[in-house]
């Protein structure tokens, strides 16, 4: 058990929680602000971008890619702006807009060019390939965690995605107060100096660089899940921004190990001999928390049942104000 | 290039010809809906039924593939997928009804927890050791290749059939759309149409699976509307433009897709009315980007023209350059800046003009705020005859005065 947890699972859960918990560090923002399609959108649009380095460099390096993506993805979030701006369209449709024609130049490019020689299609694209993140060196057992030669032979999408994690903690810890302030009041935020566009233009920045890194190892659908469903479910448990980011990196976790250990032993449980999507089944699991907050959330039906409680009927009030304006009349 | 206008008269045989009709019919039917979807502003509830779809095409396959052998039953697999697209919409509903959380978060749970899901079934479906797994990897980008000649009538079909639903129910659908209130007072029930636009919208997606595939079935419900909106400010006509805009992507991307090989259909239609949309974006005579820039450059130069011809009037010397070119092409003044004869008649008429304007607004200060333009327009043109009588009647003689 020991050697080959360390070999085939440990890294695919250490990426797959780094993962989960970065996405939705910064998912609750998205939520909170009601933009939550726009990891879905992001994810979509950096196909072109690392497709594009691909045939550019010719290789799949890493920073080729990431730069591809980078690009693809803040030009995308210009483009939305002016479709929204000039066709005076609702900011949903101008996301579909775009999304979906960045997407199709994707998979135009990708059926253009020859990848055959590489590991790079839409399916893998869509849903990674986790469990193929192994490491071999680490045949040591627990003891290569200690041994600098096995360590050096770690997945490259590890080190890569625990940075970002940092990166994303650094952001909210520095900027903290203006994202807060940005996302409950834009307009006192304006006028206090706290600068809410620049900010906000900066946290969908940071959602890009988190889903394009996670994007490598673990396909677009598990990013859009977390950046959405923790952060969804923790705003169904609490009224308070700290617990909630604290709930949903809780959620996140649950849902990278436990969708893991289902995607790999599940079916062996169930009497088969295969394993499923690790990707798909963090996605599953992280829904059906989702499903079970909106069940049984304390803070599920949030402020309006509160207000209905304290506010009196409001058929009498409509009756005490329209006898008031009656004997005005009169 | 040969290849593809064969496709496009229809003469790259009867399969190809049936595909590139179905998926015209398929474009026409997604733009219509799609324009009474966004004009409900819930464009996005599309992209969470397409990728609700897939639970239901894999079970569906595997289901088919244990009973039969073969999963490819195109009718089996469009029902499976109707049915998990209307729990991933009844989901949608519920949580948005029933929780704190916006429409927005509840689009992205459940298409992703959906798509998550499917994707878990498409590893089953591997592991399976049956035949046809091609054709249900062709539901996630679309494939017409190698479409049978029974799918592809089927898509037609059922294309023309939502056509015909949305024709019948155009009426209370624009009146949902723009004034709910309204539409319940005239006996509409607002909920039943909402659930018979969801439905059309469904049942579009559906269809158009195979054509498009599921990540860009979604494009062709929101692409077509958002360009029609660039051409038109009447419901009726937009929904016309949209279907024509997405027949016409339908029509071209399958002709085009169908002329080599590498070119995905469901991408190619999607970026062919993307190019619709490009150019319309750009040239639209009302809301377009060039447009724009003439509006921009017309006004600008009717506020110089204004101010250069009062500062005439007044005497003063003028100095900007585009005000002087603007005067000088109007010949309002010579090359050496002084003012002809039409020059200082227009200038004596531009202050009288401001003169009217300052009194209408000093006066009316409600009503001069809810008109949308600056005073620039001749008054006469603008306000009723008998308010602009008024207003110069109470004008002094003294403030009419030419020097």
């Amino acid at each position: 058990m020991g050697t080959d947890f360390v070999v085939l699972s440990l890294v695919p859960l250490a990426i797959g929680i780094l993962v989960c918990v970065s996405c939705a560090l910064l998912g609750n923002f998205l939520v909170l602000r009601r933009q939550s399609l726009i990891g879905d959108a992001v994810s979509h649009v950096v196909l072109p971008g690392i497709v594009g380095a691909f045939i550019v460099t010719g290789t799949v390096a890493a920073g080729a890619m990431l730069l591809g993506a980078g690009i693809a993805a803040v030009l995308a979030v210009l483009l939305i702006e002016i479709v929204r701006r000039v066709g005076r369209v609702e900011p949903g449709a101008a996301m579909g807009v775009v999304f979906t024609t960045f997407f199709a130049a994707g998979v135009l490019l990708l059926e253009q060019s020859d990848t055959s020689s590489v590991h790079l299609d839409v399916e893998h694209a869509l849903y990674g390939n986790l469990e193929s993140l192994i490491w071999l060196a680490g045949s040591a057992g627990w003891a290569a965690l200690l041994d600098p030669a096995a360590l050096a032979a770690l997945p490259p999408q590890l080190p890569r995605l625990a940075l970002v994690t940092f990166a994303v903690v650094l952001f909210l810890l520095v900027f903290w107060k203006e994202l807060v302030i940005g996302t409950f009041d834009a307009t006192f935020a304006e006028s206090v100096g706290a600068r809410p566009g620049p900010v906000s233009f900066a946290l969908i920045v940071m959602v890009a660089v988190a889903a394009v890194a996670a994007f490598d190892a673990v396909g677009s659908i598990i990013v859009i899940a977390m950046f959405i469903c923790p952060p969804a479910s923790a705003r169904l448990m609490t009224d308070r921004l700290v617990p909630q980011l604290a709930w949903s990196v809780v959620f996140a976790v649950v849902s990278a190990i436990a969708g893991y250990v289902l995607a790999g032993y599940g079916p062996l449980w169930l009497g088969a001999a295969y394993s499923v999507s690790a990707a798909g089944m963090i996605a599953t699991v992280a829904g059906l928390i989702l499903a079970l907050a909106c069940l049984a959330g304390p803070r599920r039906f949030g402020t309006r049942t509160a207000a209905r409680r304290r506010r009196p009927p409001p058929r009498r009030a409509s009756h005490h104000q329209s006898s008031i304006s009656n004997s005005l009349q009169v | 290039m040969m290849a593809f206008l064969t496709a496009l008269a229809l003469g790259a045989g009867y399969n190809t010809a049936l595909v590139t009709i179905g998926a015209a019919i398929l474009g026409g039917s997604a733009g219509a809906i799609g324009t009474f979807v966004l004009l409900r502003k819930r464009s996005l509830v599309s992209d969470a039924v397409s990728h609700g779809t897939l639970p239901g095409l894999a079970l569906a396959f595997i289901l088919m593939a244990l009973l039969t052998g073969d999963g490819r039953n195109i009718v089996a697999l469009m029902v499976g997928a109707a049915f998990s697209a209307a729990l991933g919409l009844f989901c949608v509903e519920w949580i948005t009804r029933r929780t704190r959380l916006t429409e927005d978060a509840a689009i992205g749970a459940v298409l992703s927890v959906f798509f998550g899901f499917g994707i878990v079934l498409l590893t089953v479906i591997q592991s399976l050791q049956t035949g046809g797994q091609a054709g249900i990897a062709g539901y996630l980008l679309g494939s017409t290749a190698g479409m049978l000649r029974s799918e592809a009538e089927t898509i037609a079909v059922a294309a023309l059939a939502t056509g015909a639903a949305i024709f019948v129910l155009r009426r209370p659908f624009t009146l949902v759309c723009f004034d709910e209130g309204y539409a319940a007072t005239r006996g509409i029930d607002v909920r039943l149409t909402d659930l018979a636009m969801m439905g059309v919208l469904l049942a579009v997606t559906v269809i158009g699976l195979k054509v498009a595939g599921l990540v860009l079935i979604v494009a062709l419900t929101i692409i077509p509307p958002v360009t029609a909106r660039f051409w038109t400010d009447r419901p009726e006509r937009m929904v016309l433009i949209a279907a024509a805009f997405g027949a016409a992507a339908g029509y071209v991307g399958a002709a085009i897709s169908a002329s080599d090989r590498g070119l995905p259909t469901g991408a190619v239609i999607v970026l062919t009315a993307a190019a619709f949309f490009a150019v319309s974006l750009v040239l639209s005579p009302v809301r377009g980007l060039m447009s724009g820039l003439a509006t921009r450059l017309r006004f600008q130069r009717r506020v110089h023209e204004r101010q250069g011809l009062l500062a005439l009037a007044r005497g003063e010397a003028i100095y900007d350059p585009l005000t002087i070119k603007v005067l000088r092409r109007a010949g309002h003044i010579r090359a050496d800046g002084v003012a002809t004869l039409e020059g200082r008649a227009a200038a004596a008429a531009a202050v009288r003009e401001e003169a009217l304007w300052g009194l209408y607004r000093r006066l009316h200060p409600d009503e001069a705020g809810a008109l949308d333009h600056q005073g620039l327009a001749p008054i006469a043109t603008a306000l009723p005859p008998d308010v602009v009588a008024d207003l110069a009647a109470r004008l002094e003689p003294a403030d009419t005065g030419v020097r």
